[in-house]
């Protein structure tokens, strides 16, 4: 392969490898696969406990608080492994078996990428979310600005983050579970759907938070068996499976070290910003921090979720690894039986063979259950927070200015997931056999220069005006979604057009920094009455930040 | 009211010296974090094959895994040292203040 190709390769895999939508290219042709008995009859007890769970929840539902931040009653331990369970999606057990199958070392210092976000949010962000926010992040950056202009440009962030993902997991749920499942697209896609809706409309995020701590389990528990029984078939020996993997690769000795993925630093730096910030900007992510009762226990949560998280990647590693020599030598798994030639199913089923080649039928078939529980936990939560940020931000404290009950409000909420429910489904439909790796790329964008560097700076900096919120935001909203759409990934794979206008594909090295610039500039060029106030302001924020007084749920102060 | 009680907490000595031990503690974490971070994209970027050293001599297993668990490893460790000073030390100072001021 060239370097040309190589590098091709590299920011393709790049871009897409986050969501399921990676597997487009290659799953949209997806051969329906036959009824697989295993995988529904698993899949089907996982659902008929999730509804039981959910019908459990919502007994249990009864206070707007219960509805969007269960309480604030989760313990730090259960809300840890939910956001480990939100940032562990399908794509992650598949994608990264896959890189790491195809490019050895190169798909783990993805994964490491992918992980640094974690101690800085425990470092810099954690207890300061817990003791500012309420149900929604737009609750922190509207502290002391202006309520209905700041949540208006929050809400259009975090619904353009979800939106954007909940289409890029919904046509990947639909070719995964068509191609697992042996189901019709629009069928898998109306099931995700209707299931989301139930969850989230009656079980609020109590439902959800239990939904996604059951997968987060499945998850590592199904992850870590598929990976040891594939490691004693090395006699546990890491430099026998290393030496296995060299001997059967195309790839030899270059999978033992770093190779294509820094290839052009603009894009990796680029991109290790974007997922770093873009975690710490995720509307569904940043929520799970309201639902534990105070910032001793929020913290606990980021260092359960990042010990998941560091644990699930290397799991993950090691599975692609084995995976080289156990699928990549045996020719049932290749189409027309021919070995190295293309993987049955696509490239991003490394770890589907895997579990199958290891544990048969019944492995394939759990693992699989597992891959479609994933999928609902994530766009439950999606769909929760999307639903938040219409009634919370926009219904409750934009239209009505704070004058609407909290019965009125969680119906608004229930709507809104209806709604989102029906406009996922039909944009899953819609974008059936579109190439849509580009969604996801663009979700973490918006979500890194959107709302990381407002939240970051309403936290942190006193001089933080509405004006510079709002300049920062949309300068960072637009600069991204610009970005994306003239770069390779929808200028060229989606319309058509021959070559890029912008010669970048991940935004945040750029949108970044433009959104903090404007941000800045909108507050200090502003030397109105009210941004002196909101300045004034910000001393009792910051008490409350550092201490928790007055925080919400801790009133046992 | 609570106005008030900011007030009164930020006029509290001992608050200074919370944030300013906190802070301090977690500003030295995260650039411990970020300077390894950053090294090692460095390293991965400019000088590739210092990574591809055989663990074992004459073996295929190359240093840059297990440099790479190590790097995980070593962030959740510093995640829990954070959580364990914070959640005694740090937050027994908090209390403490909170309690004095709504006295």
């Amino acid at each position: 392969m060239s370097r040309g190709m190589l590098k091709f390769a590299a920011a393709a895999l790049a871009l897409g490898w986050m969501s399921l939508a990676v597997a487009a290219p290659d799953v949209g042709q997806a051969q329906k696969q036959a009824l697989n008995v295993h995988a529904i009859v698993m899949f089907f007890i996982f659902v008929l406990a999730t509804l039981g769970i959910t019908y459990w929840a919502a007994q249990r539902t009864k206070t707007a608080s219960d509805y969007y931040a269960a309480g604030g009653g989760i313990t730090g331990t259960q809300n840890g492994l939910a956001i480990a369970g939100d940032y562990m999606s399908a794509a992650t057990l598949l994608g990264l078996t896959s890189m790491t199958y195809f490019q050895g070392f190169d798909g783990y210092i993805y994964c490491i990428c992918f992980y640094v976000g974690w101690p800085f949010i425990m470092f810099i962000m954690a207890e300061r979310l817990r003791n500012l926010g309420k149900f929604t992040f737009a609750d922190i950056t509207s502290y002391r600005l202006d309520q209905r202009q700041v949540r208006t440009v929050a809400a259009i962030g975090s619904l353009t983050v979800v939106v954007f993902y909940l289409i890029a997991q919904m046509v990947g749920a639909g070719q995964l579970i068509k191609l697992l499942f042996g189901m019709e697209y629009w069928m898998a896609v109306v099931i995700v759907g209707v299931l989301m809706v139930i969850y989230v409309t009656f079980g609020g995020m109590i439902a959800t938070t239990w939904v996604q701590i059951i997968k987060a389990c499945l998850l590592l528990g199904g992850g870590t068996l598929v990976m040891l029984l594939a490691f004693s078939q090395f006699g546990f020996s890491f430099e026998t499976l290393a030496t296995k993997a060299v001997e059967n690769s195309k790839k030899g000795m270059a999978l033992m070290a770093p190779g294509a993925f820094l290839s052009d630093p603009v894009t990796a730096v680029s991109l290790s910003l974007g997922l770093m910030f873009g975690t710490a900007g995720l509307p569904h992510i940043l929520m799970r921090f309201f639902t534990v009762p105070n910032a001793k226990e929020a913290r606990k949560s980021v260092f359960i979720a990042t010990l998941c998280v560091g644990f699930f990647f290397t799991v993950v590693a090691l599975m692609g690894l084995s995976a080289i020599t156990i699928v990549g030598t045996n020719p049932q798994y290749f189409e027309g039986g021919e070995i190295g030639g293309k993987l049955i199913g696509g490239g991003n089923m490394p770890a589907m063979h895997l579990a199958h080649a290891v544990g048969g039928n019944l492995m394939l078939g759990f693992l699989s259950a597992v891959a479609f529980a994933t999928i609902l936990a994530v766009v439950a939560g999606l769909a929760l927070a999307g639903a938040s940020a219409i009634s919370h931000d926009l219904y409750a404290n934009v239209i009505r200015q704070g004058q609407a009950t909290e019965a009125e409000e969680v119906r608004i909420s229930k709507m809104s997931s209806l709604g989102l429910g029906v406009v996922a489904v039909l944009l899953g439909i819609a974008f059936e056999k579109q190439n849509v790796a580009f969604m996801v790329g663009l979700a973490f964008g918006v979500a890194a220069s959107c709302n990381f560097p407002v939240l970051i700076l309403s936290m942190y900096w006193k001089g933080l005006t509405t004006r510079g919120a709002i300049w920062g935001s949309i300068a960072g909203l637009v600069s991204a979604v610009l970005i994306v759409v003239l770069s390779k990934a929808v200028w060229v794979t989606v319309l058509g057009n021959k070559a890029p206008i912008f010669p970048y594909e991940q935004p945040a090295i750029f949108s970044m920094p433009i959104a903090f610039f404007f941000a800045w500039l909108g507050s200090v060029t502003d030397s109105s009455v009210r941004a002196a106030k909101e300045k004034e302001a910000f001393e009792d924020q910051y008490v409350r930040a550092q201490t928790g007084f007055g925080a919400a749920g801790a009133a046992s102060h | 009211m609570s106005s008030e009680v900011y007030e009164r907490i930020r006029k509290n000595p001992k608050f200074d010296e919370l944030v300013s031990k906190r802070s301090r503690f977690a500003w030295t974490l995260t650039f411990v974090v970020l300077g390894i971070y950053f090294a090692f994209i460095m390293i991965v970027a400019f000088n590739p094959t210092a990574l591809a050293a055989p663990i074992w001599e004459g073996g295929k297993a190359t240093i840059a895994w297990p440099v790479g668990v190590s790097m995980i490893l070593l962030f959740w460790l510093m995640t829990g040292l954070y959580v364990k000073r914070a959640n005694s030390e740090f937050d027994d100072i908090n209390a403490e203040i909170v309690k004095r001021a709504i006295e």
